[in-house]
């Protein structure tokens, strides 16, 4: 920890990297030393360590990011245990490097759980997301037949809280820290997005049962409300739509009736 | 030889042209839908909103994304919002008030019936995604709220707190999975395309790479259509997505589809300026900061004071200088190059002097700290992220940036290319913002090719061709596939000694420094010279780690370095021979007296559309001349 | 189609909605919350019941006699608890069960960010009570491991029984895991039923965590105290 170093913002490493070739190997954990700068992200720094490895011939650590401004949801992974990072409510690639320090020794983990197999080192199929959403997540409206948008009033409070449940990245983190490896904070944000508003309820109770069931199905755990998800959750989703599903759930499985073959036959 | 460029904007009144047109196009037997298969490339708002209308109508969708979810198409980034000509607000807003806006805005070098229409359906998107869900602000009558975006005279903007593109984004990939779950959309994701394939002058189909596992595979179908986004990753330093590639409209470029006007580029002028040779993106900060920031640099060169203790009297507040009436607000191209003008005078502030201030300590003093952090409290959580400074303290640092691309392939009136078969929407196509695009006006695009044209003219094209002729073993497949499979391996081998993304890095120096803000035919010969070089070094001296079947980024990113150095070469010869300035492309050559672009609409009223002649040789230019017959030509002023 | 499965006589049995509700997670985890409600309901109250013994002996065999004079109810309640007791820990275990499948990997290093410590270990204080209350029902309702039992004499069961440290020492342990489990239980049952509201669930936090206290110092005094030789 030389005084040098902490001025210019340079910072030597060691990471413990998640290292698998596919999904069948077992993987294990390989150690790397990277010199760093408070100003990178840390991605950014781990381009770096990739770059090193490129030219002496190694491969380089697959892990995936796109927009790199915590908004599209492709990256995250563990650090020292905590998904996403140290930092709360932020995205691994919006996490600078600043908040390091010289000789830290971090340890890099992918997602882990039965639903998101991992492909290859910290990257793992998150497909099971997209799986829930088909299962119900969507409100049916057939393109170029919407009635005027100022047909339907929203309240203005039940619109800001369909947003802050909207917000939702798709990451995963909350399925990584959840030490249940459920998927509620993800399914009860999008639940609470669509029935909060008017135009979700007509299939309001069918969507929840769909959805709850794929995400059984899809081998996410089950919710104790242990709130590990919210706090990590990079979209500040609130815990809050977790029970939002619970209660249109429990209604759900207790009132909706069997679909009727429409008039006419098939 | 030479096709002529015919771009079928049907006859009669310019408010008459697109119903006339839809009433006349031909319709497919809703019992023959399913047979007709379309590809479609891309699941940002064009893709996803044109896979899910024509799953809808009941054609057979095959639907493509390099990212692991449709849902991370980089659409979701857009943060301002989308225009509309509701005229909520009634403050006199209207189609044709929003049309004249868009055609100026983008210099005057865009077609009047695209851009009309384009203002049309914008009503109709609102609508789709309310009824879709989409969370809008609204007032607390319930009713939709707006706001005022990009300098427009009228609040037209809708938009989804700071996450306008997102929600949108969100709203078309759930009707695309409910698509996928009525099985009418099948969905490949972290699967790239390679290829287009053309069997007797109509694209067929196309060749993919699957990321995972590295199989190349072919997919026929009876239309294919590119909803791909931009290529500003050209420059490597962009606000676009690290993935963000132009491989797909380049290899359709290269199988004959012309590529329109590919030197117009948009500069964002605020964006978190680059902190060093590591930076691997460039973050955008919404426009709407200079609503209430001030921009200025110090007086004297080199002065690195820390900005606070710079006095009043020797700062330039340098738009408001040059811009009296417009000030902090003047549009972004003109925005961007004062910016760098400064700088390049060594007065830019920060590492590398790259920057300028953006200051809220008058906002502050004037509104109150509780205003502003209500206003931007967000944003300035953004950059102090981003840069660890207080931005309610220390003025912010701001550059610009490389933000979008108005050119692209070129598309007739129903956004067909010049490859019959193939059609291209959203930003991968030219079509609706001239040289220069207005802020709000991309989502507007993108939804508006995917909803509410492409699946009447993709249909109508359908009408017209027998459904699933043809297999995936025919002939042309298989060369697409070999060429495929030839590039990963010459890749693979070709055993150099740098990494893809260095010689990226370099080809954006490149790219920034002779075609960027302001360009000369200088630069852009100097350019033309040291490009083809660099992309010989590149395939010489490249190193591809790994293997190709297998996730492997290095062949991704490899491969998609490869296109960039063809689309750059293409990009700064479409600038050289544009002697004129106009929107995001400004020739030092051609300014006013006092520095502003001056157009030259005698000669350069027209598309520029390039037909690839082979590697090595010369593309061919086809020019598209623009009639304005309900507008006159202007020159804008923002003084 | 179903129209079509009428007509062929062939209905497939679809599963009841209860075994439906019985099979997901959020409905297993809601039964778990009702369940929860009535073993809470009883702990309070037997809670309340056993506070008595500071009053005097008297005063709690009265009310022993009191609550074993009717039969039937008692019965009655012993039934409802044990069915209770029943779906709670089947459900709990077979939610426990879910988790390891749904991580069948586990992470080297995972740190807990703001999850508390009785969140984490629902399961294990539930094992503890069901322990607990076999070792109890043995104890004090039967004697069968009470030193010297005498029917319908709490107040002197108790103190027998808890004059052995050891004994003493395990319904101590037992009430502190009662206390975590309930600290965490009562809070999260609101949830599993919907019953959410930001103005109001800061506070129905505070008062699981306020209650859980309440009872498991309360029960826990008890042995404390004949240990100290205060109660006897
Ligand atoms: C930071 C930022 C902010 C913006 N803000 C606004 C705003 O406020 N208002 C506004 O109107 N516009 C804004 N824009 C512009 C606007 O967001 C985009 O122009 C628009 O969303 C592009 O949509 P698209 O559907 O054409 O492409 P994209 O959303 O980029 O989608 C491209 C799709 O193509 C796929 N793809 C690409 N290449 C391949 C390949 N080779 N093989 C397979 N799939 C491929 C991708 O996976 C993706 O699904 C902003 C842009 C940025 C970058
Ligand atoms: C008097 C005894 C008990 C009381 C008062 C009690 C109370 C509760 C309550 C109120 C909950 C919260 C339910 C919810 O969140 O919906 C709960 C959860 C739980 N209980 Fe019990 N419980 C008791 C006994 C047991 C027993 C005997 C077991 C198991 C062997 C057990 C295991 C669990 C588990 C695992 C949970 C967490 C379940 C979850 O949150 O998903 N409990 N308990
Ligand atoms: C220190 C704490 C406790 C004391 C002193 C205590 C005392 C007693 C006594 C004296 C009885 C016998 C009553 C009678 O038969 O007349 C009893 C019964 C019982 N107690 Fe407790 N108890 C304690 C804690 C608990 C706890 C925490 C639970 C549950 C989790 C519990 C569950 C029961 C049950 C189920 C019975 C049997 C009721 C019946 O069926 O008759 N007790 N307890
Ligand atoms: S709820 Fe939060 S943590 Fe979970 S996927 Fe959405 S954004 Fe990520
Ligand atoms: S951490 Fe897990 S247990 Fe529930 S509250 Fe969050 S999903
Ligand atoms: S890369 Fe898009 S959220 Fe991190």
């Amino acid at each position: 920890m030389s005084h040098d170093n902490h001025d210019n913002g340079i910072m030597k490493l060691t990471l413990d990297i998640w290292r698998q070739k596919d999904k069948q190997d077992t993987g294990r954990f390989v150690t790397y030393q990277v010199e760093a700068n408070e100003h990178m992200s840390f991605l950014e720094m781990l381009d770096v360590l990739n770059q090193s490895l490129v030219v002496r011939g190694e491969e380089p650590v697959a892990f995936d990011s796109d927009c790199r401004e915590g908004i599209c949801g492709m990256c995250g992974f563990l650090i020292n245990g905590e998904a996403h990072g140290p930092v709360r409510n932020a995205t691994v690639c919006q996490l600078h490097m600043r908040h390091f320090s010289d000789g830290d020794r971090l340890r890099l983990e992918p997602w882990r759980a039965a639903a998101f197999p991992i492909l290859k080192d910290l990257v793992v199929d998150r497909s099971a997301l997209d799986r829930v959403i088909q299962a119900g997540g969507y409100i049916s409206v057939r393109t170029g037949s919407a009635a005027e948008a100022n047909g339907i009033l929203v309240q203005k409070d039940a619109s800001d809280r369909a947003m802050t449940a909207a917000a939702c990245i798709g990451c995963g983190a909350c399925v990584a820290a959840c030490p249940n490896a459920a998927a509620a904070l993800f399914t009860g944000a999008k639940v609470t997005h669509l029935g909060l508003l008017p135009q979700g309820q007509p299939e309001r109770l069918e969507r929840v049962l769909a959805m709850a069931e794929q995400g059984r199905d899809e081998g996410f755990g089950h919710c104790t409300m242990i709130g590990e998800c919210a706090a990590v959750c990079p979209a500040h989703v609130p815990l809050e739509v977790i029970s939002r599903m619970n209660k249109d759930f429990i209604k759900a499985s207790f009132t909706v009736r069997e679909a009727v073959a429409a008039g006419g036959g098939a | 030889m030479t096709m002529a460029l015919d771009s079928k904007i049907p006859a009669g009144p310019l408010e008459k042209k697109w119903s006339d047109h839809k009433n006349h196009m031909r319709l497919v037997n809703p019992a023959n839908k399913r047979k007709y298969k379309v590809i479609v490339v891309g699941t940002g708002l064009a893709g996803a909103a044109c896979s899910a209308s024509l799953g809808e109508m009941g054609y057979n969708v095959l639907s493509f994304c390099y990212q692991d979810s449709p849902r991370r198409a980089h659409s979701i980034a857009a943060q301002g919002g989308i225009n509309a000509a509701k005229n909520y607000q009634n403050d006199g807003d209207s189609v044709f008030r929003l049309f004249y806006d868009t055609i100026k805005g983008g210099d005057f070098r865009a077609r009047e019936a695209n851009v009309y229409r384009l203002a049309e359906v914008s009503v109709n998107i609102i609508d789709q995604c309310v009824a879709q869900g989409v969370p809008f602000g609204r007032e607390y009558g319930g009713t939709l709220a707006n706001r005022s975006f990009g300098g427009a005279q009228v609040s037209r903007t809708f938009y989804a707190r700071g996450q306008t593109g997102q929600q949108l984004l969100l709203g078309a990939y759930q009707a695309l999975q409910r698509q996928i779950a009525a099985g009418t959309v099948k969905q490949r994701s972290r699967c790239e395309m390679q290829e287009l394939v053309v069997i007797d002058g109509r694209a067929r189909g196309i060749v993919t790479r699957d990321m995972v596992t590295g199989k190349i595979e072919s997919h026929i179908a009876d239309a294919v259509v590119l909803a791909t986004g931009g290529y500003g990753n050209t420059f490597y330093l962009s606000t676009n997505a690290k993935g963000c590639n132009a491989t797909a409209i380049w290899r359709a470029h290269r199988k004959g589809a012309y590529f329109a006007n590919p030197c117009y580029t948009q500069i964002h002028p605020t964006c978190i300026p680059r902190s060093g040779e590591y930076q691997s993106k460039l973050t955008l900060m919404s426009e709407s900061l200079r609503n209430d920031g001030r921009i200025w640099v110090p007086k004297k060169k080199g002065d690195n004071r820390p900005p606070n203790e710079i006095p009043e009297d020797e700062r330039d507040y340098y738009l408001e200088r040059v811009y009296p009436s417009f000030g902090n607000l003047a549009p972004r191209d003109v925005s961007s190059r004062q910016a760098k003008y400064a700088c390049d005078d060594g007065r830019g502030v920060g590492p590398g002097g790259l920057g300028v201030y953006l200051d809220f300590a008058d906002g502050i003093k004037r509104l109150g700290k509780k205003v502003i952090a209500e206003r931007y409290g967000n944003l300035f959580e953004m950059y102090e992220r981003i840069v660890g400074d207080d931005p309610y303290a220390v003025p912010m640092r701001i550059y610009p940036a490389v933000h979008y691309t108005m050119g692209g392939l070129w598309v007739d009136y129903n956004l067909q290319s010049s490859i019959p078969g193939l059609f291209v929407g959203g930003e991968a196509n030219f079509s609706d913002h001239g040289a220069n695009r207005l802020g709000a006006s991309a989502l507007m695009q993108g939804l508006a090719d995917g909803y509410f044209v492409l699946p009447f003219t993709i249909s109508d094209y359908l009408a017209g061709v027998k459904a699933g002729q043809g297999e995936v073993t025919a002939a042309a497949f298989v060369d697409a596939e070999r060429d495929v499979k030839g590039r990963v391996e010459k890749l693979l081998g070709a055993k150099g000694d740098r990494s893809p993304d260095s010689f990226h890095r370099e080809l954006g120096g490149i790219m920034w420094e002779e075609c960027g803000m302001a360009r000369s035919r200088e630069s852009l010969t100097r350019a033309l010279t040291k490009i083809p070089a660099l992309r010989d070094e590149y395939w010489n001296r490249v190193k591809v780690v790994g293997v190709g079947d297998d996730l492997n980024q290095q062949l991704e990113l490899a491969g998609r370095v490869g296109d960039f150095f063809e689309l750059a070469e293409l990009l700064c010869t479409d600038a050289l021979a544009r002697e004129e300035s106009c929107g995001g492309h400004f020739r030092v050559e051609y300014q006013t007296p006092d520095g502003e672009a001056q157009r030259n609409d005698a000669e350069y009223a027209y598309v520029a559309a390039w037909e690839w002649k082979g590697s090595g040789q010369k593309p061919e230019l086809h020019k598209e001349p623009l009639v304005y017959e309900n507008i006159k030509l202007a020159t804008r002023s923002y003084k | 189609m179903s129209v079509a499965a009428n007509e062929a006589g062939a209905v497939p049995a679809r599963p009841s909605r209860l075994a439906l509700f019985w099979d997901s997670s959020i409905g297993k985890k809601a039964l778990m919350a009702l369940s929860g409600i009535i073993l809470s309901l009883y702990v309070v109250a037997h809670f309340l019941g056993n506070l008595q013994i500071y009053a005097g002996s008297a005063a709690i065999n009265r009310y022993a006699e009191f609550l074993h004079s009717n039969p039937a109810v008692i019965w009655l309640a012993r039934i409802v608890l044990l069915a209770a007791v029943g779906i709670h820990a089947i459900a709990g275990i077979q939610l426990y069960m879910r988790r390891n499948e749904a991580r069948p990997v586990a992470y080297h290093t995972r740190k807990n960010i703001q999850g508390s410590a009785p969140s984490q270990t629902m399961i294990w204080t539930g094992v503890l009570i069901l322990f607990f209350v076999v070792y109890h029902v043995l104890d004090l309702t039967t004697g069968t491991v009470n030193p010297s039992f005498e029917d319908l004499k709490p107040a002197h069961n108790v103190v027998a029984s808890f004059q052995r440290p050891l004994a003493a020492f395990f319904y101590i342990v037992a009430m502190v895991g009662l206390g975590f489990h309930l600290w965490h239980g009562v809070y999260s049952m609101f949830s599993s039923l919907g019953l959410t509201h930001p103005r109001y669930t800061p506070g129905v936090r505070k008062g699981a965590a306020a209650l859980a206290t309440i009872v498991a110092l309360g029960m826990a005094s008890i042995p404390v105290f004949v240990l100290l030789g205060v109660l006897g």
